[in-house]
């Protein structure tokens, strides 16, 4: 009957627009969250920028160029994958692209003969691979959101352990970058080694010798390098979290404009079935009464009149006479 | 001269001194102004900033200097002022590592958990 399909479009209202309530307030908490991880972005900036600066430095001055970090390996047979995605879901293609863009890496690989191991960062990467059947190396999660130095840290000991042990002779690093807060861009970057020029030659040619080294340049290399992982790591995991909530906030959004789309358009069709509804009764009603005679004509009528001037009430008076 | 010491998470100070005072893993040194290049590796110890205002003292826990152009740039982990070190928490990382190096003298950890503590207390109860 036309009055239960009406019951049901107003449930169902309801229900959308308690998800509407959530969907809104994902999406706020959202961009309250990319300002702060943003910050956070550009506070890291400094000494990642001075480890760099000061990598180049030594290098330039001709230490350590024999380091296992800063030297391409020969054959490669063993490539280790840090993937920096979210713990939670919910934020549009965020996991998805950084996932599959590892996927087909590691697909790419196995077609030259090189296997893998997977250092992931992130619940949905471990779901992710673990219900492909990947072996998963190592996994963490529970910082996604607001990633600290000491979250970087573990990660990155953890990878220059495999990569000093000679198991992996490449490492790479799959996260999404942040360019603005309308587009972000999942990257797959070498870890390591670590590559000339993410040195900055440059700065190195320009300010190379000169230096007074505390203690010697190969031993201060040595404690650098992995601070130097373990910034870059860091600012991948930070960048990572602002492309999260950034995503999150865009995906939030689509769905509260869906919702309220759906909202109207149910609206709309609600009304319809209960005017379809009303008609269908006046039309039994005015039928039922004229196959009756004219006698009875005359109280239609006015039941009729009375019924234009208010719909509800004449409909129930309508249906009980009848 | 310009100072700079950052931290992986933010720039914890950044202004004109005159003199920085630090110790690298092999002693302590000193930067005045126009200091020849330096790159160094920080051991444990107090560092002092001679800041416009005032000689800013710190317990630093490894890290890295470098000095060029005139200008000082110490990278740390672990960097504490004096106002925000927590000296109960201080006493009670000495008393452990104490207690971890009677039970085993090369506890080379424990020996570190303990200078670290050591300087903590040091650089926070000078007034």
């Amino acid at each position: 009957m036309a009055g239960g399909q009406e019951r049901i479009l107003r449930r169902r209202i309801t229900s959308i627009e308690a998800t509407k309530k959530i969907t809104r307030a994902m999406e706020l908490i959202a961009a309250s969250r990319i300002v702060k991880a943003q910050a956070r972005v550009s506070a890291a900036k400094p000494y990642s920028e001075k480890v760099t600066a000061v990598i180049a430095n030594l290098a330039g001055g001709g230490a350590g160029v024999d380091h296992p970090l800063l030297k391409e390996a020969e054959v490669v047979s063993n490539i280790a994958y840090v993937v920096v995605a979210a713990d939670r879901g919910l934020c549009g293609g965020y996991n998805g692209n950084v996932l599959r863009m590892v996927e087909r890496a590691i697909a790419e690989d196995k077609q030259r003969g090189i296997g893998y191991k997977l250092i992931l960062t992130g619940k949905k990467a471990t779901s992710y691979f673990s219900f492909r059947e990947f072996d998963i190396h190592a996994s963490f999660a529970g910082f996604s959101d607001k990633p600290n130095y000491s979250d970087a840290k573990e990660v990155a000991q953890l990878v220059s352990a495999l990569f000093d042990s000679g198991e992996v002779q490449e490492v790479r690093l799959a996260y999404t970058k942040f360019i603005s807060m309308g587009s972000q861009q999942a990257d797959l970057v070498q870890f390591m080694p670590l590559q000339a020029n993410d040195l900055g030659s440059d700065a190195a040619s320009e300010s190379a010798g000169g230096y007074e080294f505390e203690p010697e340049p190969a031993e201060i290399l040595d404690s650098l390098l992995p601070r130097y992982a373990e910034a870059r790591l860091y600012a991948a995991l930070l960048e990572g979290s602002a492309s999260e909530h950034a995503a999150r906030q865009r995906a939030m959004k689509a769905a509260t404009d869906n919702a309220e789309d759906l909202k109207t358009n149910l609206t709309r069709i609600m009304n319809r079935a209960r005017q379809d509804s009303i008609t269908t009764e006046i039309m039994e009603i005015v039928s039922g009464a004229e196959a009756m005679g004219d006698s009875s004509s005359i109280i239609i009528d006015d039941l009729i009149s009375e019924t234009l001037e208010s719909p509800f009430e004449g409909i129930s008076t309508i249906a009980n006479g009848a | 001269m310009r100072v700079e010491l950052v931290s992986p998470e933010s720039v914890l100070f950044s202004g004109e001194c005159s003199q920085v005072v630090t110790r690298t893993v092999d002693g302590d040194v000193a930067f005045l102004d126009n200091h020849a290049p330096f790159i160094g590796a920080l051991g444990i110890g107090e560092t002092q900033l001679w800041a416009d205002d005032g000689v800013i003292a710190l317990a630093i826990n490894g890290g890295f200097v470098e000095v060029s152009g005139n200008a000082v740039t110490i990278l740390s982990d672990d960097a504490l002022a004096r106002a925000d070190i927590d000296m109960e928490a201080a006493q009670a990382d000495l008393d452990e590592a104490d207690s971890a190096l009677s039970a085993d003298n090369d506890d080379d950890k424990a020996a570190l958990a303990k200078k670290w503590a050591a300087t903590r207390l040091q650089v926070g109860s000078a007034k």
